[in-house]
């Protein structure tokens, strides 16, 4: 990220170097580093310490900073009361299984609007994107109906995985990123390939696939995000306890679980998604902005 | 470059006599029917998907917010749906806590954000971990997030988080969740807290894009720090900004899982209630799936007005 330092913004560079420029820019430095450290990590560091403490000390005024007598059972009793272990492994389960299904479909579907182009592609890509206009808690009623019993198949989705991972392929705004980055790559390079006789399919695999591995990357986070940060989709068509997913099982223990090993839950849940953004925070990132919005 | 052919290929078969022995003509037709056909193929699968979870659930829930089904005998009963929805206690209550908490967003949630990008664009150090910094709440699951809100957070006694600050500096303390004044406020600042990484960034990018040049012009003809921002940064971003107003405020007007987790649903004398937790509530506690599916359509056509009037107002001002 070198072009920061090329383009003068707001402020020029000479002018934070210079005397009380320069006195200025690191006061403010400073302070946004502590306020922002404290605003964003400071949460996090309550949840994590405020389920090492007792009840007791959690209904305690002034709050203690650090727990007198640390309690790591709660974390293990969260672990073991909730079933957390079955938990995070149906919500890994769904969110791969999403991802899967999207990779395959959407990519098939994007290839084949922005390469093979059949007739009428133009009128379907309107009606895929047309759904970007509808709020999803709009459709929630209707969407659930239909999952209890589905048109033409009469058949029942709820708690099986298949309620999560198909309407997960439904995701507009990945098919346009995707039908987006396709579009851009030159046809000359495909046309050379299918001069050799590579078919469609051929041509998908080896010549689109891999070029196409950032924007892969891009919707791969979001399907996965998409999938773990869901509550009300699967609080619905996932009731059961053995099927539910890790946050819609905190939500539902909530009732009747002492304060600190439903906070011990909610800091095993987020672990995992702060590793992941942790791992890929370059690409989140990017692909945020890559996200249709950057010109 | 085969497709190039093809709108020709296309009007030939209709319009003309078959060409005596056309074979390369029709050996073009066989192939672009069998390219139609892969293309076809390889949109199926999603096809699918949209067709069983978008696209008929659209016309399903403006068809069911006309029909009542009980005792699984389904019958159409014109507009009793949104009359019984219209009348029920809650439905202006929960169009109030919604606007409220859209509106209270979008002064705390739209302007700080860009604010932030600002300040944030001008650091020459430690960019990369002022940006994790932002976006690590986005990651979160929401449950999570505000479950450390409710209980470490926002209890009413002096245990909390927040009374404990306040206390600190003097200031008086709050029942938060228990105060029907503090329910929207607190909602909105974990919300806020929650999501706000995402325009950030994206701000960040759009400012990134702003030519230097333009700065140094406003510098040179004597614009201060102020009148930059308001003569060259807000200008150069207004797109972004415009979307991003629009963005906002239809995320917001789907206000859920805040109210359900912060204040179990409907909050101290209904004070959290939102219009999607009422059609939550009369699907599932109600056993009202029609009146729940009315309220979506209702819904569905504010946001579409709003989008529509919001659309017209910036064409307006280009």
């Amino acid at each position: 990220m070198a072009q920061y330092s090329e383009t003068r913004s707001l402020i020029s560079f000479a002018q934070l170097q210079r005397g009380r420029g320069k006195v200025i820019y690191w006061t403010l430095l400073i302070t946004v580093l502590v306020v922002f450290t404290l605003v964003f990590i400071g949460p996090l560091y309550w949840m994590v310490t405020g389920a090492l403490k007792s009840s007791p000390e959690l209904a305690q005024t002034p709050p203690t900073l650090w727990p007198a007598e640390p309690q790591p059972e709660n974390y293990t009793e969260a672990w073991d009361r909730l079933d957390l272990a079955k938990l995070l492994f149906n919500t890994v389960y769904y969110a791969l299984g999403a991802l899967a299904f999207q990779l395959v479909l959407d990519t098939a579907a994007a290839y084949a609007l922005s390469k093979l182009r059949p007739r009428f592609g133009n009128i379907v890509l309107g009606a895929m994107l047309a759904t970007l206009m509808i709020p999803a808690m709009v459709l929630i009623i209707p969407q659930y109906v239909t999952v209890i019993d589905l048109p033409i198949l009469h058949i029942s989705l709820i708690d099986s995985p298949f309620a999560i991972w198909l309407p997960a392929v439904a995701n507009a705004f990945n098919i346009f990123l995707l039908k987006r980055f396709f579009d851009s790559i030159p046809e000359d390079l495909m046309s050379a390939a299918t001069m050799d006789g590579a078919g469609s399919m051929r041509v998908l695999w080896s010549i689109i696939l891999p070029i196409s591995r950032p924007i892969l990357g891009v919707v791969s986070i979001f399907a996965v995000t998409a999938v773990w940060k869901d509550f009300l989709w699967p609080k619905l068509v996932m009731p059961s306890p053995e099927t539910r997913t890790i946050s819609v099982g905190i939500y539902a223990f909530s009732g009747g679980t002492p304060q600190n090993v439903v906070v011990a839950a909610a800091v095993i849940a987020a672990i995992p998604t702060i590793i992941f953004f942790l791992i890929f925070q370059r690409s989140i990132m990017s692909g945020l902005t890559a996200g249709g919005l950057k010109e | 470059m085969a497709i190039a052919t093809v709108p020709g290929a296309g009007i030939d078969v209709g319009s003309q006599a078959p060409p005596p022995a056309a074979d390369p003509r029709r050996a073009r037709r066989n192939r672009r029917i069998k390219e139609n056909l892969t293309g076809y193929g390889f949109l199926a699968g999603a096809v699918l998907c949209f067709a069983f979870f978008s696209w008929y659930p659209m016309i399903r829930g403006i068809v069911m917010s006309f029909q009542r089904t009980r005792r699984g005998e389904t019958t159409w009963v014109g507009w009793d749906n949104y009359d019984r929805i219209v009348n029920d206690p809650s439905f202006w209550t929960a169009w109030q806590n919604t606007l409220y908490f859209t509106v209270l967003a979008l002064i705390l949630g739209y302007a700080v954000p860009f604010f932030l990008a600002v300040l944030l664009n001008e650091f020459r150090h430690a960019k990369g971990y002022l940006r994790i910094l932002v976006y690590l709440p986005v990651m979160l699951p929401p449950a999570s997030a505000l479950f450390l809100f409710k209980y470490l957070a926002y209890d009413p006694s002096d245990a909390g988080l927040f009374n404990a600050i306040l206390k600190a500096v003097g200031l008086p303390t709050s029942q938060w969740m228990q105060s029907t004044d503090m329910t929207m406020p607190a909602m909105v600042l974990a919300s806020t807290w929650m999501n706000m990484g995402g325009a950030v960034l994206i701000y960040l990018a759009a400012l990134q894009n702003i030519p230097g040049e333009l700065y140094e012009a406003a510098e040179l003809d004597g614009a201060g720090i102020w009148r930059r921002i308001t003569n060259v940064t807000i200008p150069q971003t207004r797109l972004i900004l415009s979307l991003m107003a629009m963005l906002q405020v239809v995320a917001t007007m789907q206000l859920f899982i805040e109210p359900l987790i912060l204040a179990n649903g409907a909050g101290t004398q209904d004070s959290a209630t939102s219009v999607v937790y009422l059609i939550y509530q009369h699907g599932f506690f109600q056993n009202d799936l029609n009146g729940a599916a009315a309220l979506g359509v209702i819904m569905l056509v504010a946001l579409i007005g709003f989008s529509a009037v919001y659309a017209r107002l910036n064409a307006k001002q280009d």
